[in-house]
Parts: structure tokens; C-alpha cells; sequence
């Protein structure tokens, strides 16, 4: 303990100093957040906050997976002796804070106990050891050393286009995007190289690497369910191409004009295969299972990085004048074959990486915004908005890898859109360089009437109009508190109705998401190992209470998670307000660990697909949004069709067909699908899984749903887009691109 | 279980005779796919020649306890497991249902009445409306039918593969059984054949005059019918009220609703144009996609002889129907005495109305209004409904087993009447004509219940016994009964002689109608070759078309897939011999002669009885007649032209053609009905009355009249 607090006492850096707290304490994190937040501007206040998260040490968590910033920082398994921590500290699952990047964190696995009490009491600290005293004292020394050099009282932080080699951008080490993206990603699969899902030699299931919470853990019931689930078999493998081989990539069409004139202006670029390739796809599951295949189509032919907005307009230029296709590209993220290059393109095709322009260029602390280059990721936003105390709160599932210019480019939603709002509610100001120019507004107000309004032109263009370079956008103090929570209902009936009912009362906590039953079940088989008898005593307990007692049928019950953030005094009150909404529908609080497992799920579900992949498993997910009394109805209808023309068409084993309602709206609620199935014995399993989804996707339609609530539509939903918006908004949306780019430079094709 | 079991003769089977309908309805690869279907579906039916199954449920019956048949474990698997709904709980649904707070307060509106009286009101319809399905009153219901099944029949045969089929249909989807409707007995029969088998029991709708019954009212309420009103015209409450119910039923799932898409008895035995307006509220929760999928069973009942032959023969000629009560019922019981042969209950392959939608309907097009707000339903909708409602018509037709008798009604009925009654037909020539006929039936597809073992002679014999209220034997002859009234103080006159013999004559002319479906096609085409004398594809398709759009309420063909009838019609003459069929032209064979004037002579009776109301019209000016006086003077001026040996028929006789007439002419526009608060009152354009007449004739040709697509709900 004491050198843990000397450690502590040597750290300079706030962040590390953030860090280092979370990571210790295994729990307040968001009150260190906030006052790290707070430390300039209100620094009396923060004793009493970090007083606060050191008392109740209640699960928060990072808001998402972060690359290692620190990674010599360990966890502290002192702090967790479970005799020194409140009761409600231990819903916190096993190493409960997802992805915080700790490799000595997984050893001492801190604070899996249990404590038995109910997630809507409204328990306050019970601290009061004397070792936690100690930890105030210091904590309130430490903030001493927050406090920010004189004379840096202006609020605004700016930066410069980085010139070319000029001069070293210190952060530029620790750039979670390099250039070369296969350094650290699959080129044929989600995510982090080393990060991935495989059957050990024992049959265990077990996710690898060191970067997420679930890292080197053992997950027992993964295999049990996997095979149950799918009628998949571990002997039946179905690996993938290890090594993109180069030569089965088409040797690029360059421009050689093009190409001559970019060289004069310095932005760098590349028409190496490896490197093309994996500006080619997304991530629908007919562009992976070609990759895995090693079937590699059309890839762009040269990819370039622009550093600022000034190489756009110059790349945009040098388009326009030699006739050259252009594709912007962010994160990579898409699953609307928004990235596929169209086969009917015969120009040169030029993939636009924005990925290196991701700088903070200024934060506004007066009007609360920031000055963000679009090709920024969603993980390094957030974290280096926190090292100033704050955040945007947009939160997608994608968000370690999608970028800012790909969330307006799609009408992006956050995962907590209930207390932040959607992308489109976050944005203030917009840069974007097209054929005919830079459009932009002239002024930060922060409502206009002006016609109608051009952000709106640009939000949801996926690409076709032009590239968005920089963004200005809300900007948030991080919270003081969060906290998670479950609600399992008997059925799934009533879960929607309880949804509606908050919805209607308009106290959805920061995130609400209710998973139907074999999504619960899934949640399940994804607990990691338990090393303490006493956790699966009480798990035990808690299953037995909630079937035998309560008389759930544990094939119909549905769990609802719930992310709370903000005041803590109001996040418990909100709670208890939710909570007893919850139960007029007979819903139970099942426990804060329940929740967090259903959060962290969204950032390993992508990690899974590839797992399936490898015992000829194929899976996607799809979303929409739909009215609320339409709820129920798609969610069954849905899912009966996905079985149905599954059975249709060949499929032997009942696919997993499976939804959640994840967003909560006024008048409506987004549901998101989930659909997998083992396609062992198909000939051609791509095109029955495209079929399939086809199906679906006209079945929400059907169902009163709407063709997309965030992924966008790209080239994969195009055929419904006149339906959807009509033809005459088909025509208005042509007329913009045709005014804006006659050309059709940016030619990939999507929307229309 | 030992079972009396045997085989129904058919050379197609149902469903293979359903592929040119799929055909007609589908559009890219569906059919591919409904094939594939009925393959699945209809797992276990080798190849085209194939026998269907039918097993007596009495013989078990007969064989063990009555009262163990009624106390038996009643253990139904329902559609998905949906919990069982209480009639508390199922009415609290329908009248909080957001549908109905809606239409109250539009009617409240309108008639400045409170809401609350309005929701009042409904209320008391839905109390009048409402079942009350009991297990208990089920069993009871099971041990009375009992009873009286065994007296009344020698058999009950039912398919057992419809029944397997209708068991695991049921647990997927809310389902439809759609019976037809000839008799009284027929229904509880399907209630008593699903509670034997395990399958969940129906609601079933009822009309009102049975709830009005004493006991026997609530009995059937408790078994499951609940009542609608019958002339519910503009009540839009009520029609709300009923709508919501039986929506809220069909999505709930919990237990399948029977209901007659005919809307009534038919009173000829024939299959009568299907009712929309319920069969549209059963299809909305699919449209409105509630639900993910409804199944619509098709059910077949036919009788060898129907309880009601004699009532039925006496209301078509004017004598009105007995109100239904309870005292009737149990006067009814020397009819108990009878012997009525068997009975065939045929459960139709159920039928996806997913698939059978499919391009027919956008369910999209309730997306950007409230489901629950009172519409209008489009014209698309109303379409699909009515064909799907005509497509079930025809599918119960098919469905249906065809006795010897009603072939044999077939027959007799071409013999001149008066020689019938007077010197009778020779027997071996019935018999040898009988025999000819069954080939010809075959060929057209019927389900025949002919049984294989016993001699084609006896066969004949005993449909003949079994139907002595109709025709007796006497040396070698067949001849017309004619209803014999004791003490009869004067000599009855010539107007009551003909009255005598057109009560047998209907009797015979209800047993031909039992067939009637499967000549229909080809004996259209036989009559459009007489008409036009013309070999001409294209004019006989013209012919074909006018002929079906006059007689499109005595024989039902599903709207729009006219061209369609016509092929199936041509090629079935061809199939029996009478046609020889070329790109261009129908041409006459010299071997299908008989069949020919078979056919032709089939249709006969209609186009003269039709003839004789068109005369009639046509020679009164532009009159405006009410229903009420129009069906007597016509039938008093059939009975003069019969006197006078001008008409042959007695056909003409019967209200149900009479008004069926009434109904094409309104279709084909020589015929306005005029709104009257009082009664239907109807405006005759004499001169296009006059015309059709003589198109029918074949003095004028046929031109295709224009009619809009029936789609009345």
C-alpha cells in the first residue's frame, strides 16, 4: 500500500496520475476524470469529488478500449482486499475495467468478490478504514501538483498543420493509427493483431493479447455455447488465409500525372499491395470471407496521407485536374460496402487515408467546444480530450477504430446519444473539401435559420461529395460518476414495455439497452473464469432466485443494461427512478457486473465474428430504427424471417437470430440484429448469407423500419434509397453531387 | 388402432391441382418455392396418381366409451406456446385497444354522443359478440355429437395427413380453418375432429340467430362460436367492435378461428362468392405485420346426404326458413332417424399467407400512419383479399370428395323432368351413362369417393337407396319422388304440380351442384364453342370471359386469372377427347361429342332460368323493383313458361339463381341498386339487359364487357 501511494507521488504527468488512480483504486476512475477535469478551474471542489470516488469506489470504467498509453502502470491488489472496499464495489466484474492496457493487471485479477447488495439501494460509503484516509491525504496532496503553470490561463490550444518533416510531433509516437496499418491490424479481420478469439488445446475459448479486459482470460462457457448455438464443432475448421499474398492484388492503374504532380507537393503516398488492400474493405461479412479466402478484388490504386486540410485541397485539386477517383478513408469501419471500390470505375482510383490528420487543433473551454482534423479516431479523441478533463460523449461500438470525418460522413450515434446526442446533435462547425471548393459556415452559432441547413448536405454523404478535414464539436467535462446496472425482466415484452415507459418519461440513463434472451445467453457464455468459489456460489444464488423464486423462465427472460453518468448524487437518484420503472414491469436489478459484461460485449463481438469464421461460422449485425409500437413486431418478425429463409435456403442448423433495442428516442427506439449461422456444407455461403440479410432487410422494411439508424447505407442498402426517401429526394441528393461534383471525382459510388 | 380406412379415388392430388393457381400467382422464382413447399408439406405423396387417406373417427367411437371420449386428457400444443387467454382478458384487450378508443371518439363525435356511452355501447355488442371456449362444455359438446354422429352417420372420414400437418401448422403460426358450409352439423365437427386429435379447439364465428337459441345459445358460445349480427350494414361500431375481436384474436394465437368465407349456408350445395369483410380482418394482422405469418387452412366437408335437403329445396322455393330455436331443434328429431351416409372432412394443406401474398400486397404501405388508426383498406388490399378469399373457395372445392350420387344427380337431372316423374329412366342406362361420366370426372380432377371394392352395380344401388326422399327404383326404371301430402281435399292444380316436382328437382339439382365445380371450366368452354360456332382461340376466350362474368355467382373462379380458367378449360377437353388444341384455334374432335353435349347441357338450366329473368326485365320498361316483388313474378312467370312446355328447367324456379342473376346483372351494370333506407331497390336498364340476353343467345357476339374487379368488402 504505501509504495503504491509513492509511486503515486512521483508521477508528473496528469494523465499518468489519472491513470495510475483508476488502476489502483480498481474504482474512480470518473471522479479522478472530473477532477482532473475541474483542477483548473475549480480546484477546491476537488477534494471532496476524488474524496467521493475513493469512498463509493463504485464500478466505473473506461468509457471504452484504449491503447497503451502507460503500460508500465499496474493494478494494485491492495486497494481491492475486499475488506477495505464498500459493499457495492464488488459487482464489479473480475479486472472489470475493460481494455485498460495493464499487463500486470490480469494477474492479480483485483476485486471479483461479490457483495450482495441490490443495485437500486442507494448505499452510501461505508468507508472509513484508516488506509483509505491515508489515500484522501495523499490524493489531496497530488491534486496540489494539478494545478497549471501561471500565465496559462487562456483557454485555447492551438496547433499548426504539420509541415512536412519540419518538425517532430512529440505525439506522433504514440499515434494509435500509424500509416501502415498492417503494423498493427488484421488485414482480414477485426481489429488489433495480436487481439483475437481462439480454442485453445484444451477446447477452452480464450481471447488473447493484453489490451482488453477479457485478454489471457479463459471464458469456460464460450465452447459450450458456441457448439449448442451453431451445431458447430471444433474439429471442423475453416481457417483463413494466413499472408495476404501481394501478387494476387492487381498491380495499381496509377495516373502518372496525378502521381508526378502529388510527389511536388510532399503529402506521402503509396501503391504498395499491403497497403492498398486494406483500403479496399470494411467490415461486411462478404468483404471479410473474400479476404480470408484470399479472393482480393478491386483495391484503389495509390493510397495517399494527407497531414492537414491543405494537403485535401491540394490532393482534391490534383484529382479534379488529371480526372482521378477519389475515396476518402477513415477508420475503416463501415459495413455498407461503403469502401468497396465500384467494378465499373476505369479511372485511376485514389484511396484518401485521413488517418494521419488527428490533432486537437484548439479546445474552446469558454463555449465548450473543440477544434478536432477529422481523421482523428474515437479512442484518441476521447483520450486526449480527457488529458484537458474533458469529452465529447459520442461513443459508437467502433469508436477505437472509427474515425470523426466517418461518423459525420454516416450519421454517426453514440452508444451514450441520451445524454450527448447523436453526431449530428455534437457538431457545430464543419470543414469539407469538395470539387467546388471548401464549405464551411461562417460563424460557430450554435443554431441557424438559414435556409436549409448545409451540415446537412455533408452529414450522411458517405464520401460522395467531398472529404471533411475538420470539425468542430461539442465538447462535455468528463462526468463526475458513472456507474453501470442491470435489469433482467421476464420476458422480452415487457423489457420494451419498461423501455418505452422511460423513453415516455424521458429519464433514459446515459445508455439502455435490453437484449432479448439468446442475447442474454450469449452475454452469459462470454463470463470469463470465475477464480473465487464464492462468485459462482453467488452466481448461483442469484440464478436460483431469479428462476426458482421469481419464476422467470430462463428461456424467455431478457436483461436490460443501463450506463448512468453524471452527478453522483443525481446518477443515484436517476437510478432509483429507473429502477422503479423497471419494476412496474417486473423487471430486478441483476447486479452492476451483468451490465458492464453487456457493454464490454460490443467491443469483442466484432473480435467473435472471426472466431465463428475459423469453425465455419458466419455472422453480421444490422440495425435499424422503428416507431415504438412497431418494436415487438420487427423484433419477432425479424428474427422469424432470418430463421425462416435460413431454412430456405439450405441452412441445416437454426442460425442464431437474435436482436436488441440499444437507443432510446422520443417517438421510437433503434433495434439492432444480430444473425449468425454455420454454414458447413453450403457451396455458397456468402451469397445465402447475402440473401438472407436481404430478406431481413426487407422485412424491417415491411415492419414499418427504417433502412438504417447509424451504419449508413453505402452500396448495400442503395437499391432501397428511392423507396426510403423517395424519389424525389433521390433527385434533390443528385442535383447536390451534381452541382458539387460534376465529375463524379469522388466516385465510390454510395447513397444513389 | 384398427381403423375402417380406405381410399379416396383422385388422379391429381390436392395440391398438384393447386400448381396452374400457384402458377397464376407468381411472379419470379414463387412458385419454385410453393412448389418446394407443397414437396415438403406434402411429404410422403409419391408420384401424381395418388390415394388420400381417409379414416372413420366412429369407428373408435363405436367401439369404445362415449363418456371416455369426453373425459379424455385434452393435452393441444399452441401456436408458440402462447399462454391461454382468458374471454375476460381477450375482451379487456379488444376494448382498450387503441383501434377502438379511436373509432369511439369519432363516433361520439359525429353523433354528439359521450365517448363513454359509445364505449358503453360497445361493450354490450362485445358481450352479445363474445365466446366463451370451455374445456369442459367442449367435452360436453364431445360426448352429445357423439351421439348423435353415430345415429346420423355411418361414417365420418376425415384425412389423417391434413390433420398431422394442421398439428405442426398450428404451433407455427396463428391459424385460419376455413370450412365450407352445408349443413347445420358441420358446425361443431371440426371442434369435436381437433379435440379427438389433440389440436387446439377453434373460436368459431356464428351467426346470431344461434346465440338467440335458449341453452343450446350459451352451449355453443361455451364450445367456442361467437356471434355476429347478420345485415351489420353501416354500423360502424359494431363493424369496429367485431373487427378489433377478431384481430386481437388472430394475434394473440392462442387458439385457431374457424369461420365460413362463404358467410352462410349454402343453400344449393354450391360454393357461394366468398364474403370479404371478415376474411379482411382476419389477413390485417399479417398486412400490418403484427404478425409474422398467418396459415389458412382450407377445410372440405361433404356429405353423401345433407340433413336439410328438403328445407333447403322448400326455402329455395319460397317457403321461409324456420327460425333457429331451440324447440326446432328438438322437433327436428324424427330427421335423427335417418340414414345419411357419410360424411368427408378434408383438411386442405395449410397454406402460408406470407407466401400467397408475396407482390401482392406492400406491407410498407402501413408504415406512415398509426396501424390502430381506422382506415379505409386500399385497393391493393381489398384485392388481395378477395383473391386470396377466392382462391380458398376453390381450394375447398377441390378439397371436396365427390359421391356417385351427385354424379348420378348430374345425370338425371338432363333427363326432361315430367318424363322422370312420369315413366322414369332405364336403370342399366343410368348406370352405363353413370359409369362414363366417373371417367370423365377423373379426368377433370375430382376427389371421388367410389368405393374400389364393392361392384360398380351395388355402388349405384345404394347411392340410389340412400336417396329415396329423391328418386326410387321400380323395374328397371329410375323415377322422380314426388312429394306425396296426405288428405288432400281438391285436386291440386297445375301451378302445385309444378311446385311438387321442382322440390325433387332442386334436391337433385343441390347433389349435381356438389360436382358442378369440376365441370365448370370445360362446360364454359363447351357452351362458348356452342355459342359462337367459332374455332377461334380469341373469340371463344371473348365468349369464355362474357359467359363467366354473367355466371360469376354460380360458379366461383378467382378474379383476374381468367385466361388462366381458360387454358385449364382447354385443356381438360382435350385431356377427355372432345377438343383438338392448336396455337390458334379450339377444334372439335368427333369422339368428344358426348362429353360435349354433357358439359353444354350442364350449363343449360342456368342459361335458361338466366334467359328467363332477363325476358323478363327486359320486357318491363325501365322499372324499379324491390328483391322482394322481383324473385316471385319471375318465378311465376318460369312456372307459367314450364306449364307451357316453353322452359324445361324448373331451375328458374329457385330464389338463390334468381338472385344470383340480379346480382350479375348489377355487375355487369344493367342493374343499379338503389339505396333505400327501407329496402334494396333496384333500377333496370332494360335495353342492356335486353342485350346480354341476346349475347347469351348468340344473336348478337360476344364483346368483353368491362367489369371492374370485384372487390366489395
Amino acid at each position: 500500500m504505501e509504495n503504491v501511494v509513492q509511486r503515486l507521488l512521483k508521477c508528473s504527468t496528469s494523465t499518468f496520475f489519472q491513470l495510475h488512480i483508476v488502476n489502483c483504486t480498481g474504482l474512480g476512475e470518473e471522479g479522478v476524470k472530473a477532477a482532473v477535469a475541474t483542477s483548473r478551474l475549480e480546484r477546491g471542489k476537488l477534494r471532496r469529488r476524488t474524496r467521493a470516488a475513493v469512498e463509493t469506489g463504485v464500478g466505473h470504467r473506461e468509457p471504452g478500449p484504449r491503447t497503451r498509453r502507460c503500460p508500465q502502470i499496474a493494478f494494485c491488489p491492495a486497494f481491492c482486499d475486499p475488506d477495505s472496499l464498500p459493499p457495492r464495489v464488488g459487482w464489479i466484474a473480475a479486472g472489470a475495467l475493460a481494455s485498460i492496457p495493464t499487463p500486470a493487471a490480469h494477474g492479480s485479477a483485483p476485486s471479483i468478490h461479490k457483495h450482495g447488495s441490490s443495485m437500486a439501494s442507494n448505499s452510501s460509503s461505508s468507508g472509513g478504514s484508516d488506509r483509505q484516509r491515508i489515500a484522501q491525504q495523499r490524493l489531496r496532496i497530488i491534486a496540489g501538483h494539478l494545478q497549471r503553470p501561471a500565465g496559462d490561463d487562456s483557454a485555447l490550444l492551438a496547433a499548426e498543420c504539420k509541415d512536412q518533416g519540419s518538425k517532430s510531433d512529440a505525439s506522433s509516437e504514440e499515434k494509435t493509427v500509424p500509416r501502415r496499418r498492417q503494423e498493427i491490424m488484421k488485414w482480414n479481420g477485426w481489429g488489433y493483431s495480436d487481439s483475437r478469439f481462439l480454442f485453445n488445446k484444451k477446447g477452452q475459448a480464450e481471447f488473447t493479447g493484453k489490451r482488453y479486459k477479457l485478454s489471457g482470460m479463459i471464458i469456460p462457457g464460450l465452447k459450450e455455447w458456441f457448439e449448442g448455438t451453431f451445431g458447430a464443432n471444433l474439429q471442423h475448421k475453416s481457417p483463413a488465409t494466413p499472408i495476404l499474398n501481394s501478387s494476387a492484388v492487381r498491380p495499381p492503374t496509377l495516373n502518372e500525372a496525378f502521381v508526378e504532380e502529388l510527389k511536388s507537393t510532399g503529402v506521402p503516398f503509396s501503391h504498395d499491395a499491403e497497403d492498398r488492400v486494406f483500403r479496399a474493405y470494411g467490415h461486411c461479412v462478404h468483404e471479410i470471407f473474400a479476404l480470408r479466402e484470399g479472393r482480393i478484388g478491386r483495391v484503389p490504386d495509390l493510397v495517399v496521407w494527407p497531414n492537414c486540410h491543405n494537403d485535401v485541397v491540394k490532393i482534391v485539386e490534383l484529382a479534379c485536374k488529371h480526372n482521378v477517383c477519389l475515396i476518402p478513408y477513415g477508420g475503416g469501419t463501415s459495413v455498407s460496402s461503403a469502401l468497396e471500390c465500384p467494378s465499373e470505375e476505369t479511372r485511376s482510383i485514389v484511396s484518401l487515408d485521413t488517418s494521419q490528420m488527428n490533432r486537437i487543433l484548439w479546445i474552446d473551454e469558454k463555449n465548450l467546444t473543440a477544434h478536432v482534423e477529422a481523421g482523428i479516431v474515437g479512442q484518441d479523441l476521447e483520450r486526449l480530450l480527457n488529458e484537458s478533463g474533458y469529452c465529447t460523449g459520442h461513443e459508437p461500438d467502433s469508436m477505437e477504430f472509427s474515425s470523426l470525418g466517418g461518423w459525420v460522413a454516416t450519421r454517426a450515434s453514440g452508444m451514450k446519444k441520451n445524454i450527448y446526442g447523436n453526431i449530428e446533435d455534437l457538431v457545430v462547425h464543419i470543414k469539407m473539401v469538395t470539387p467546388r471548393g471548401v464549405i464551411e459556415k461562417s460563424c460557430q452559432g450554435p443554431r441557424m435559420s438559414t435556409g436549409p441547413d448545409v451540415h446537412h448536405f455533408i452529414l450522411g454523404s458517405e464520401g460522395t461529395l467531398g472529404v471533411v478535414t475538420e470539425v468542430t464539436m461539442k465538447i462535455r467535462p468528463m462526468p463526475e460518476y458513472q456507474k453501470y446496472g442491470s435489469v433482467v425482466f421476464p420476458n422480452f415484452e415487457q423489457g420494451v414495455a419498461c423501455l418505452r415507459e422511460v423513453a415516455k418519461q424521458r429519464c433514459a440513463p446515459a445508455s439502455i439497452r435490453l437484449m432479448d434472451n439468446e442475447q442474454f445467453k450469449f452475454g452469459h457464455a462470454l463470463k470469463p473464469q470465475v477464480s473465487s468459489i464464492f462468485t459462482s456460489f453467488l452466481d448461483g444464488l442469484k440464478k436460483i432466485y431469479i428462476t426458482k423464486f421469481k419464476g422467470f423462465d430462463p428461456n424467455r427472460l431478457c436483461v436490460a443494461t443501463l450506463l448512468f453518468e453524471g452527478n453522483r448524487e443525481k446518477v443515484l437518484q436517476h437510478e432509483k427512478q429507473v429502477y422503479d420503472i423497471a419494476a412496474k414491469f417486473g423487471g430486478l436489478a441483476a447486479g452492476e457486473d451483468n451490465g458492464q459484461r453487456g457493454y464490454m460485449l460490443t467491443f469483442v463481438i466484432a473480435y467473435l465474428r472471426d472466431l465463428g469464421m475459423d469453425y465455419y461460422v458466419m455472422g453480421e449485425s444490422f440495425e435499424t430504427s422503428v416507431p415504438w409500437d412497431r418494436v415487438l413486431d420487427i423484433c419477432q418478425n425479424v428474427k422469424a424471417r432470418i430463421v425462416h429463409e435460413c431454412k430456405e435456403r439450405g441452412v441445416q442448423f437454426t442460425p442464431l437470430s437474435t436482436c436488441r433495442v440499444t437507443q432510446t428516442y422520443d417517438a421510437g427506439a433503434c433495434v439492432y440484429f444480430y444473425f449468425g449461422f454455420n454454414y458447413r456444407g453450403l457451396s455458397d455461403p456468402v451469397h445465402v448469407y447475402e440473401q438472407v440479410e436481404h430478406a431481413a432487410r426487407e422485412e424491417i422494411l415491411a415492419n414499418g423500419g427504417s433502412l438504417s439508424h447509424h451504419h449508413g447505407v453505402g452500396k448495400l442498402r442503395k437499391e432501397w434509397m428511392s423507396e426510403t426517401v423517395s424519389n424525389v429526394g433521390i433527385g434533390m441528393l443528385k442535383s447536390v453531387k451534381d452541382y458539387v461534383d460534376p465529375n463524379n471525382i469522388f466516385g465510390n459510388r454510395n447513397l444513389f | 388402432m384398427v381403423v375402417d380406412s380406405y381410399k379416396v379415388q383422385r388422379v391429381k392430388p390436392m395440391w398438384k391441382c393447386l400448381e396452374p393457381v400457384f402458377s397464376r400467382m407468381t411472379s419470379r422464382g414463387q412458385l419454385h418455392r410453393l412448389q418446394k413447399r407443397s414437396q415438403h408439406r406434402a411429404s410422403g405423396r409419391a408420384g401424381p396418381e395418388h390415394d388420400e387417406e381417409f379414416v372413420d373417427i366412429l369407428e373408435e367411437r363405436r367401439r369404445s366409451s362415449d363418456l371416455g371420449h369426453a373425459l379424455r386428457t385434452f393435452n393441444p400444443h399452441p401456436y408458440r406456446g402462447a399462454p391461454p387467454c382468458s374471454t375476460a382478458d381477450l375482451n379487456k384487450a379488444v376494448l382498450e385497444s387503441q383501434y377502438l378508443r379511436y373509432v369511439a371518439k369519432e363516433i361520439a363525435m359525429e353523433t354528439g354522443s359521450s365517448e363513454e356511452d359509445v364505449r358503453e355501447e360497445a361493450r354490450g355488442i362485445l358481450e352479445e359478440m363474445s365466446q366463451n371456449l370451455q374445456l369442459r362444455f367442449i367435452r360436453l359438446m364431445g360426448y352429445t355429437l357423439t351421439k348423435v354422429f353415430k345415429r346420423l352417420f355411418t361414417g365420418i372420414f376425415v384425412n389423417m395427413e391434413g390433420l398431422g400437418t394442421l398439428q405442426q401448422a398450428i404451433q407455427e403460426a396463428p391459424v385460419i380453418l376455413m370450412p365450407n358450409h352445408r349443413s347445420y352439423v358441420d358446425f361443431l365437427v371440426i371442434s369435436y375432429i381437433l379435440f379427438t386429435y389433440d389440436i387446439p379447439v377453434p373460436v368459431i364465428a356464428a351467426g346470431i340467430p344461434l346465440a338467440g337459441m335458449k341453452m343450446v345459445g350459451e352451449i355453443l358460445r361455451r364450445s367456442g362460436a361467437f356471434f355476429i349480427r347478420r345485415a351489420i350494414g353501416s354500423d360502424k361500431l359494431y363493424w369496429a367492435v367485431l373487427s378489433e375481436y377478431v384481430k386481437t384474436i388472430v394475434r394473440k394465437g392462442y387458439a385457431p378461428m374457424e369461420f365460413y368465407v362463404e358467410g352462410l349456408r349454402s343453400r344449393t350445395l354450391k360454393s357461394v362468392t366468398p364474403k370479404l369483410g371478415m376474411m379482411h380482418m382476419v389477413l390485417e394482422p399479417y398486412f400490418k405485420s403484427e404478425v409474422f405469418d398467418i396459415t389458412l387452412v382450407p377445410v372440405s366437408i361433404s356429405y353423401d346426404r345433407v340433413l336439410e335437403e328438403s328445407l333447403l329445396a322448400h326455402e329455395l322455393l319460397g317457403v321461409p326458413k324456420p327460425k333457429e330455436s331451440t324447440a326446432g331443434l328438438l322437433k327436428a328429431g324424427k330427421v335423427l332417424q335417418e340414414d345419411y351416409g357419410t360424411m368427408h372432412v378434408n383438411f386442405g394443406r395449410p397454406l402460408s399467407v406470407r407466401q400467397l401474398c408475396q407482390g401482392k400486397i406492400n406491407r410498407c404501405q402501413y408504415n406512415s400512419a398509426p396501424r390502430d388508426l381506422p382506415q379505409k383498406p386500399t385497393e391493393e388490399a381489398q384485392a388481395c383479399v378477395s383473391w386470396l378469399a377466392h382462391l380458398m373457395v376453390r381450394i375447398q372445392d377441390e378439397g371436396s370428395v365427390i359421391s356417385p350420387w351427385s354424379l348420378m344427380a348430374c345425370l338425371l337431372l338432363q333427363a326432361p323432368m315430367a318424363v322422370l316423374a312420369e315413366e322414369g329412366l332405364p336403370w342399366e342406362r343410368l348406370a352405363e351413362r353413370t359409369l362414363w361420366l366417373r371417367r370423365l370426372a377423373l379426368d377433370c380432377g375430382a376427389g371421388l369417393n367410389w368405393p374400389g371394392q364393392t361392384p360398380d352395380s351395388d355402388v349405384m344401388s345404394s347411392a340410389v337407396a340412400l336417396h329415396r326422399s329423391v328418386v326410387y327404383r321400380r323395374a328397371g326404371r329410375v323415377y322422380l319422388l314426388q312429394q306425396e301430402e296426405p288428405a288432400r281435399k281438391r285436386p291440386i292444380s297445375p301451378e302445385e304440380a309444378v311446385m311438387r316436382i321442382a322440390t325433387a328437382v332442386l334436391m337433385l339439382a343441390s347433389y349435381r351442384n356438389q360436382s358442378l365445380h369440376v365441370f365448370a371450366r370445360p362446360a364454359l368452354l363447351a357452351t362458348a364453342l356452342h355459342i359462337t360456332k367459332s374455332t377461334q382461340r380469341d373469340e371463344l376466350f371473348a365468349c369464355f370471359c362474357f359467359l363467366q362474368d354473367v355466371f360469376s355467382y354460380e360458379f366461383i373462379l378467382v378474379p383476374g386469372e381468367l385466361s388462366q380458367d381458360f387454358e385449364e378449360a382447354c385443356v381438360l377437353l382435350e385431356k377427355c377427347g372432345a377438343v383438338h388444341i392448336s396455337q390458334q384455334e379450339v377444334t372439335l374432335s368427333d369422339m368428344g361429342l358426348e362429353a360435349l353435349s354433357f358439359l353444354r347441357a350442364l350449363i343449360q338450366p342456368f342459361i335458361d332460368s338466366y334467359q328467363v329473368m332477363f325476358r323478363y326485365l327486359s320486357e318491363e320498361g325501365d322499372p324499379v323493383l324491390t328483391e322482394k316483388q322481383l324473385v316471385p313474378a319471375v318465378r311465376n312467370r318460369a312456372t307459367k313458361l314450364i306449364l307451357s312446355g316453353e322452359l324445361r328447367t324448373y331451375e328458374a324456379l329457385s330464389s338463390d339463381t334468381l338472385k344470383n342473376a340480379l346480382s350479375a346483372l348489377q355487375r355487369l351494370e344493367a342493374v343499379t341498386k338503389l339505396r333505400t333506407p327501407e329496402q334494396n331497390e333496384y333500377k333496370v336498364n332494360s335495353a342492356a339487359v335486353g342485350r346480354i340476353g341476346d349475347i347469351l343467345s348468340g344473336t348478337i357476339p360476344p364483346q368483353m364487357l368491362q367489369t371492374t374487379p370485384d372487390a366489395r368488402l
